[in-house]
C-alpha cells in the first residue's frame, strides 16, 4: 500500500474517480446509441464504450445462436455433403484463435472489398465495400454521394468485423452444445412420441426439445458470457468498445487502477446478471 | 449405390439440399484452387504479387524467420529453433501415457534448463540474448507451457480449496475463481501492464515478459480449477471413506488416492481447456509482446508488403490450427479409449 502510494504521488496522479467528470477530449469513431462528442466527460465516453459493447455483443448473441443452432443440426443432417461441410466449419473454427480470426475478416473487409464506387452489390440495396456494410432502412436506402454511400444504416468496417468474427467464432461452440443436446435425447424418447400418435413435428416440439434444453441450456449460457467478454478483443481492431475506450483514458489520465477496476467492475455485473438470468430461466425449464 | 442413395438422395428435399451444395462447391472451389494456388505468386517478390491474381505466398517466403523467431539476432535463429524442436518433443513425450510417472518431472526440468540455456545463452560460447528480443512462435510455446505448468498447481489448490470445509478459504477460492472467469483475459493483461508496476517498490521492475506471464498463469488457474473441480466431483464417496478407513490423512487421502483418479478422468476437459489457453495467448498482442500473431501483424506493417493481410492471417491460422488440432485429436482418441475403463 505504501509502495502505490508514494508511486502515485511521483506520477502526480491523483487517485479517485474525479476524472470522470473532466473533459475527454478524443472522438470516439462511431457511437451505437448515444450522442457524443470530444467535450464530453470521461464519464459520458465511457459510457458510450458501454453501449457500443452491448450492442456488438446482443447482435452478436443473437446471430451467433440461429447460425451455430442451424449447422448444429446440420451435422445431425442425414445429408452427407452438409454435415462434412458443417463438420469442417466446426474444426476449423473452433481450432483457431479468434483474434486471428478477427484480424482475418478485418483485412477481408479493407482490403479485398472494392471503394464505394465500385462497391458489391448482392442483393438490391445492399453494398459492401471497403468503407462498411450498407443495407437499405424503412424509408431510406443507401446512394452513393460523392466518395461514399449516405441514407439507409450502415455498419463500419471495424463493427461489422467483430459482429462477423463473434458470431462466426460463437456459432461452432453453440453447434457443439446444440448437437450434444439433441444426441443426448435417446431414440426410445422418439419411439414414445411416435407410438403416442405424435408427428415428427409434435414430437420434437413437445418432446425432445423440452429435454434438450435442459442440457443445452447451462454451457449455453457460458457461450453468451464468452461471446461478450470475447467483444473485448474490439481493442485490436479499433472498434469503440468499453475497453478501448478505457485504455484510452488510462493512456490520457495515468488512472490505471480506475480504468481496470471500471472495466472489470463492468464485466463482472455483466457475468453476473446474464449467470442469474440464465440460473431463472434454467430453473423454469427444469419445472416443466 | 446404397451409400449414395441413404446419405444424399433420400427424399426430394435431401436431393434438393445436395444438388445446391454441389452446385455451390462446384463454383467456389474452383476459383479459391486458382487464389490459393495455380494463380498464386510463391516468390518473395511483392511486385510479382501485387500483378498477379492470386495469393501471395511470397509474403511468407519472405517473412517467414522473422514471424517464426521475430527480432531474435538473425545469425543465431538456430538456437529458439532448436528451442522449439525440444519443447514440442517435451510435449509429444508428456502425452504418451508410459512416461506418466514421477521422473517426468525431472525429465521436464532438464529439457526446460537446456531451452533456457539456448534462448538465453551468455554460457558455453553462446552470445546472451534479453527475453526483449525474443518472438514468433517460441514465444507462444513458452507462454503457453510455462503458463499451464505454474497453473496447473494453483488450479488444484485452488479446487481443493473450493471443495474445503473451512469457509473462509472456500470463500476466497470461490471469489478468487468467479472473479478471474467473470471478466475478459484483456483486462487482466492491462492490470498486468499498466497496474502491476503501480503496486511494486519504486525502483523494482519487472519485465513486461513475465508480467504477461503472471496476468496468464492466473487466468489459466481459475479455468483450470474448475475442471479439476468437475474432475473431483466425479470420484465416488466411497473413495474417500475407503481412505479414511485406512487410516490416511487428508493429504495422503489427496495425493495418493483422490487426485490420481480425478486427474485421469479430466484429461479431455483439461486438454481442452489447454487448446483455450493456447489460442488465448493470441492476446499479448494487444500489450504488445512479440508472439507468432504480433510477427505475423508487425510483418505486414512494412509498406512493400502491405495489403497481404488475408494470405498472412490464412497461414497464421494454419499454424495455430495445426497445434489445437493435434490437441483436441489427442483429447478425442484417448477419451474414446478410456470409456470402457472409468465409464
Amino acid at each position: 500500500m505504501h509502495n502505490t502510494v508514494a508511486n502515485l504521488e511521483e506520477r502526480r496522479i491523483a487517485s479517485g474517480f474525479s476524472f470522470l467528470a473532466r473533459e475527454a477530449g478524443f472522438e470516439i469513431g462511431e457511437s451505437a446509441f448515444l450522442r457524443y462528442s470530444a467535450s464530453d466527460s470521461y464519464l459520458r465516453a465511457l459510457a458510450v464504450g458501454l453501449s457500443n459493447t452491448l450492442s456488438v455483443a446482443l447482435i452478436g448473441i443473437v446471430v451467433a445462436t440461429v447460425l451455430g443452432a442451424s449447422i448444429g443440426l446440420f451435422r445431425l443432417s442425414k445429408n452427407f455433403l452438409l454435415r462434412t461441410l458443417a463438420g469442417a466449419y466446426v474444426e476449423f473454427i473452433r481450432n483457431s484463435p479468434l483474434l486471428v480470426q478477427l484480424f482475418f475478416w478485418y483485412a477481408v473487409i479493407t482490403e479485398v472489398l472494392p471503394h464505394p464506387r465500385a462497391a458489391l452489390e448482392p442483393l438490391p440495396g445492399f453494398f459492401l465495400t471497403n468503407r462498411g456494410i450498407f443495407f437499405p432502412a424503412p424509408g431510406s436506402t443507401p446512394a452513393l454521394e460523392g466518395f461514399n454511400f449516405v441514407g439507409g444504416l450502415a455498419l463500419s468496417p471495424e463493427f461489422a468485423t467483430l459482429l462477423a468474427g463473434l458470431s462466426i467464432y460463437t456459432a461452432a461452440f453453440i453447434a457443439e452444445i446444440v448437437r450434444a443436446g439433441v444426441l443426448a435425447i435417446e431414440r426410445d424418447q422418439w419411439d414414445a412420441a411416435h407410438a403416442l400418435g405424435l408427428t415428427r413435428r409434435q414430437a420434437l416440439r413437445h418432446v425432445v426439445l423440452p429435454q434438450s434444453l435442459r442440457v443445452i441450456v447451462p454451457p449455453m449460457a457460458s457461450q453468451y458470457l464468452n461471446l461478450t467478454k470475447n467483444s473485448s478483443l474490439a481493442v485490436a481492431i479499433g472498434y469503440p468498445d468499453l475497453v478501448s475506450i478505457a485504455n484510452t483514458t488510462i493512456n490520457q489520465t495515468g488512472q490505471a487502477i480506475e480504468g481496470v477496476a471500471i472495466i472489470m467492475a463492468v464485466y463482472l455485473t455483466i457475468s453476473l446478471s446474464i449467470s442469474a438470468f440464465m440460473n431463472w430461466y434454467n430453473a423454469r425449464i427444469m419445472r416443466r | 449405390m446404397k451409400w449414395l442413395r441413404d446419405n444424399l438422395f433420400a427424399g426430394w428435399i435431401n436431393t434438393i439440399v445436395t444438388l445446391g451444395l454441389a452446385l455451390l462447391l462446384v463454383k467456389v472451389l474452383p476459383s479459391l484452387v486458382d487464389w490459393a494456388f495455380l494463380d498464386a505468386v510463391w516468390r518473395p517478390d511483392s511486385k510479382a504479387c501485387r500483378a498477379g491474381a492470386g495469393a501471395c505466398w511470397g509474403f511468407i517466403s519472405e517473412k517467414h524467420r522473422f514471424i517464426l523467431f521475430g527480432t531474435y539476432p538473425y545469425d543465431e535463429h538456430w538456437r529458439p529453433g532448436a528451442a522449439t524442436a525440444i519443447l514440442l518433443g517435451l510435449w509429444i513425450f508428456s502425452a504418451l501415457r508410459m512416461s506418466w510417472r514421477w521422473w517426468l518431472t525431472l525429465v521436464w526440468l532438464a529439457g526446460l534448463a537446456l531451452i533456457g540455456t539456448l534462448m538465453w545463452g551468455g554460457v558455453l560460447g553462446l552470445a546472451y540474448v534479453e527475453n526483449e528480443r525474443w518472438g514468433g512462435l517460441i514465444l507462444t510455446l513458452l507462454l503457453t507451457t510455462f503458463g499451464i505448468a505454474a497453473a496447473f498447481p494453483l488450479a488444484i489448490l485452488l479446487a481443493l480449496a473450493r471443495r474445503s470445509s473451512m469457509p473462509v478459504i472456500q470463500a476466497l477460492a470461490v471469489g478468487f475463481i468467479e472473479l478471474v472467469r467473470g471478466v475478459p483475459l484483456i483486462s487482466l493483461l492491462f492490470m498486468a501492464s499498466v497496474m502491476l508496476p503501480l503496486f511494486l517498490p519504486q525502483g523494482v521492475s519487472i519485465d513486461k515478459l513475465l508480467r504477461a506471464q503472471i496476468a496468464m498463469i492466473l487466468f489459466a488457474s481459475a479455468y483450470l480449477a474448475e475442471v479439476v473441480r468437475g474432475g473431483l466431483q466425479a470420484i465416488p464417496k466411497e473413495q474417500y471413506e475407503a481412505a479414511d478407513a485406512l487410516g490416511l490423512g487428508y493429504w495422503q487421502r489427496t495425493l495418493s488416492v483422490v487426485l490420481p483418479q480425478a486427474l485421469r478422468i479430466s484429461v479431455p476437459p483439461l486438454v481442452n481447456t489447454f487448446i483455450g489457453f493456447f489460442k488465448d495467448t493470441s492476446l499479448v498482442v494487444v500489450i504488445g509482446l512479440f508472439d507468432l500473431l504480433s510477427t505475423v501483424k508487425v510483418a505486414l506493417n512494412e509498406p512493400a508488403w502491405s495489403g497481404f493481410g488475408v494470405e498472412a492471417y490464412v497461414f497464421a491460422a494454419v499454424v495455430y490450427f495445426v497445434f489445437c488440432f493435434a490437441m483436441s485429436l489427442y483429447s478425442r482418441r484417448f477419451e474414446r479409449s478410456h470409456k470402457g475403463v472409468t465409464g
